[in-house]
C-alpha cells in the first residue's frame, strides 16, 4: 500500500515538473510584457516583474493597429466557425441517415480529399480569390475555411451514434416534413458534437497562418498571426513591446481554451475514433 | 415514392455544401495538379504545357532539394521526441486519473497546442537568443559553452524540431489517453493475476495494444511536420537587426517561387510533392494497419 502510494508520489512529482517546463515558456512571455528594459536584462528572470509597467502594452498599442488585427481574426474565427456549423451539420446528416449508393460515393471522395494539406492546393485557391476580387478582405479570407472535412465525419459519426432511425421514421409517419425533421429533432441532439467542433473550427482560423498571409496584404487587415509575425521582424522593436503584443493574442485564447477545454478535448478526442 | 422523395431531398440539401466543396477543395487541388504541367509566370496570358519539365528542374534545384531535408529532419525529428514522450507521458496521466491534478496535466500539456504560432515561436525566439536568452544563460551557470543557437546551421534545425515537438506533444498526449482509455481493462486484470508489473503490462499489453494509435499519430505528426511554415518564420526572422540563419522549409520555398519569382508552375509542382509524400505517408499507415488484420482505431 505505502509503495503504491509512494509510486504515485513520484509519478506526480514528475508530471507536475513536465507541466511547469510546459507552461514556462508562455509564462516567462507574458511576464516579459510587463518588466521594464532594465528588468528585462537582469538574471535569472523573474516570474512576478518587480515593478510591472503597462508602458510596453500602451507603446505597442499606439504604434500598431493591434486591435484591428485582432478584430479581423475575430471575424475571419466567427465567419468560419459558422460557416464549418452549417456545411458540416447539413453534410453529416444527409450522409449519415440517408442510404443511397450515390452519397456514398460522395462520402468516399470527402474522406480521400480529406487528407491532403491546405498548404497543397492554397496557391490555386489564391486565384480563386482574386477572380472574386475578395483579395486582402475577410470574405476572402474565409473562403479557404468555410468547410472542414474533418467536421463532416465528427457530425456524420454523432449523427449515426445520436439518432435512432426509429425516432425519424416515427417523425415522418406522424407527417413531420424534412426541413421540421432537421431543425427541431436533429439539430438539438448534435448540440454537443456541435459545441465541440465549433471550438476546432474557431482555433483552427483563429490560429491559421500561410493562408492569412498570402490573402490579406495591407497591414490593417492582416489577422493577428500575420501582424505579429511582420511586426517581429522589424529591428527598432524591442524584447518588452513584442511579448506585450503576443500578450495581447495569448490571454484570450488561453483563457477561451481553459473555458471551453471539455468540449475541445471531446472534439480532438473524436479524430482518434474514426471508423 | 416515399424512397424518391428522400432522395430528392436528401440531394437538394446536399447540392449547396457540395458546390462550395468541390469549389474550394476538389478544383484547387485538380488546378494544382494541372499547374504543375505548366509554365505560368502570372502576368503573360498563355501558360504552355511543358510536360514534366518543373519535376526534372526540381531534381537539380538547390534550394529546392536543401528545403525538402530540412522539412524532412523536422518531420523526423519531431516524431522521433513525440510518440515516446507522448506515449510515457500518456500512460502516466492516465495512471493518475483520479489524483485532483489530472485535469491540470492535460490543460497544461495541451495548452501549447491550441496557443497561436506566433506568439509562441516569439517566446522561444527570446529563449535561444544568444545574448539575452535563458537557454544560454542556465548553460553558463552550468559551466558550459553558450550557443549561438539560431544561427549556428544544425542548432537552427533543433531549435525548430524543439518548438514544433513542444506544440505537438499535447494533441499526442490527448490521443493516447482516449487510446488508454478504451483498453480492455480484463486484460490487465488478467496480467495482474499472472503476476505481471505495471511495468511489464505497458511494455507487453499496452504498447502492442495501441499500435493503430501510434500509427495513426504517427502520420499526423509527419504530415503537419512536413507543412511547418510559420515556426521557421518567426525563428528565421531578424530581431533588432539580427537576422537568424534562414531554415528553408518547403511551404516556404514554394510561397517564394509563388509570389516572389512568380514561377507559379514551378510551385505547384512542389506541391505536387508534398501531396505525394502525404500519400505516401497515409498509404503506408493504411497497410500497416491491414497487415496487423486489426480494425483501426
Amino acid at each position: 500500500m505505502s509503495r503504491t502510494r509512494l509510486t504515485n508520489l513520484l509519478i506526480d512529482i514528475v508530471l507536475f515538473g513536465f507541466c511547469i517546463l510546459m507552461i514556462t515558456p508562455l509564462a516567462l512571455l507574458v511576464s516579459n510584457a510587463f518588466k521594464s528594459p532594465e528588468e528585462l536584462l537582469s538574471w535569472p528572470p523573474r516570474l512576478i516583474p518587480a515593478n510591472p509597467t503597462i508602458d510596453n502594452l500602451a507603446t505597442v498599442l499606439a504604434d500598431t493597429p493591434l486591435l484591428s488585427w485582432v478584430l479581423n481574426s475575430l471575424m475571419f474565427a466567427v465567419a468560419s466557425t459558422i460557416a464549418i456549423l452549417i456545411t458540416s451539420s447539413i453534410a453529416g446528416y444527409i450522409l449519415g441517415k440517408f442510404r443511397f449508393r450515390i452519397l456514398s460515393v460522395i462520402f468516399a471522395i470527402i474522406l480521400a480529399t480529406a487528407i491532403i494539406p491546405f498548404e497543397v492546393y492554397m496557391i490555386p485557391l489564391y486565384f480563386q480569390v482574386q477572380e472574386l476580387g475578395l483579395l486582402d478582405t475577410v470574405p476572402g479570407l474565409l473562403i479557404g475555411y468555410l468547410v472542414m472535412s474533418f467536421g463532416i465525419f465528427l457530425i456524420r459519426q454523432s449523427v449515426i451514434h445520436a439518432i435512432p432511425d426509429e425516432l425519424l421514421e416515427a417523425a415522418r409517419i406522424d407527417g413531420a416534413g424534412e426541413i421540421w425533421i432537421f431543425f427541431v429533432i436533429v439539430l438539438p441532439l448534435l448540440r454537443g458534437a456541435l459545441g465541440a467542433l465549433a471550438v476546432l473550427a474557431f482555433f483552427q482560423a483563429w490560429t491559421s497562418f500561410a493562408w492569412p498571409l498570402i490573402v490579406a496584404t495591407s497591414r490593417d487587415s492582416y489577422t493577428i498571426e500575420v501582424g505579429l509575425a511582420l511586426f517581429q521582424t522589424g529591428y527598432t522593436v524591442d524584447l518588452g513591446k513584442l511579448s506585450a503584443a503576443a500578450t495581447v493574442v495569448l490571454i484570450p485564447s488561453v483563457t477561451i481554451f481553459v473555458m471551453l477545454r471539455k468540449n475541445f478535448v471531446e472534439g480532438i478526442a473524436a479524430t482518434g475514433l474514426k471508423e | 415514392m416515399l424512397r424518391h422523395r428522400k432522395l430528392l431531398f436528401a440531394l437538394a440539401a446536399l447540392i449547396p455544401v457540395l458546390a462550395i466543396y468541390v469549389w474550394v477543395r476538389i478544383m484547387p487541388i485538380g488546378e494544382i495538379l494541372r499547374l504543375s504541367l505548366h509554365k505560368w509566370d502570372i502576368i503573360s496570358k498563355n501558360k504552355p504545357f511543358i510536360g514534366l519539365q518543373n519535376f526534372r528542374e526540381l531534381l537539380e534545384d538547390d534550394l529546392f532539394q536543401a528545403a525538402l531535408l530540412n522539412t524532412a529532419i523536422i518531420a523526423f525529428g519531431v516524431l522521433l521526441i513525440t510518440i515516446p514522450l507522448s506515449l510515457g507521458l500518456a500512460a502516466l496521466i492516465y495512471h493518475r486519473t483520479r489524483s485532483r491534478f489530472a485535469g491540470f496535466y492535460e490543460t497544461a500539456i495541451f495548452i501549447p497546442h491550441v496557443v497561436s504560432l506566433v506568439p509562441a515561436a516569439m517566446a522561444w525566439k527570446w529563449i535561444f537568443d544568444a545574448k539575452l536568452g535563458p537557454l544560454n544563460a542556465v548553460l553558463m551557470k552550468f559551466g558550459l559553452e553558450p550557443q549561438a543557437w539560431l544561427f549556428d546551421p544544425v542548432l537552427s534545425i533543433i531549435c525548430i524540431i524543439v518548438l514544433c515537438s513542444w506544440q505537438a506533444l499535447g494533441y499526442a498526449v490527448l490521443i493516447y489517453i482516449v487510446g488508454f482509455k478504451n483498453l480492455p481493462h480484463s486484460l490487465y486484470e488478467a496480467a495482474r493475476l499472472d503476476g505481471a508489473s505495471a511495468f511489464q503490462a505497458f511494455r507487453f499489453l499496452s504498447i502492442p495494444l495501441l499500435k493503430p494509435i501510434t500509427l495513426y499519430v504517427s502520420v499526423v505528426t509527419l504530415v503537419s511536420g512536413f507543412n511547418v511554415y510559420a515556426q521557421a518564420f518567426v525563428l528565421a526572422s531578424d530581431s533588432q537587426g539580427a537576422p537568424g540563419r534562414q531554415v528553408r522549409v518547403l511551404v516556404m520555398d514554394m510561397l517564394e517561387n509563388s509570389f516572389r519569382n512568380y514561377r507559379i508552375g514551378y510551385a505547384a509542382s512542389e506541391a505536387v510533392v508534398l501531396l505525394v509524400i502525404v500519400l505516401i505517408l497515409t498509404l503506408i499507415q493504411f497497410s500497416l494497419l491491414r497487415e496487423k488484420g486489426g480494425k483501426s482505431q
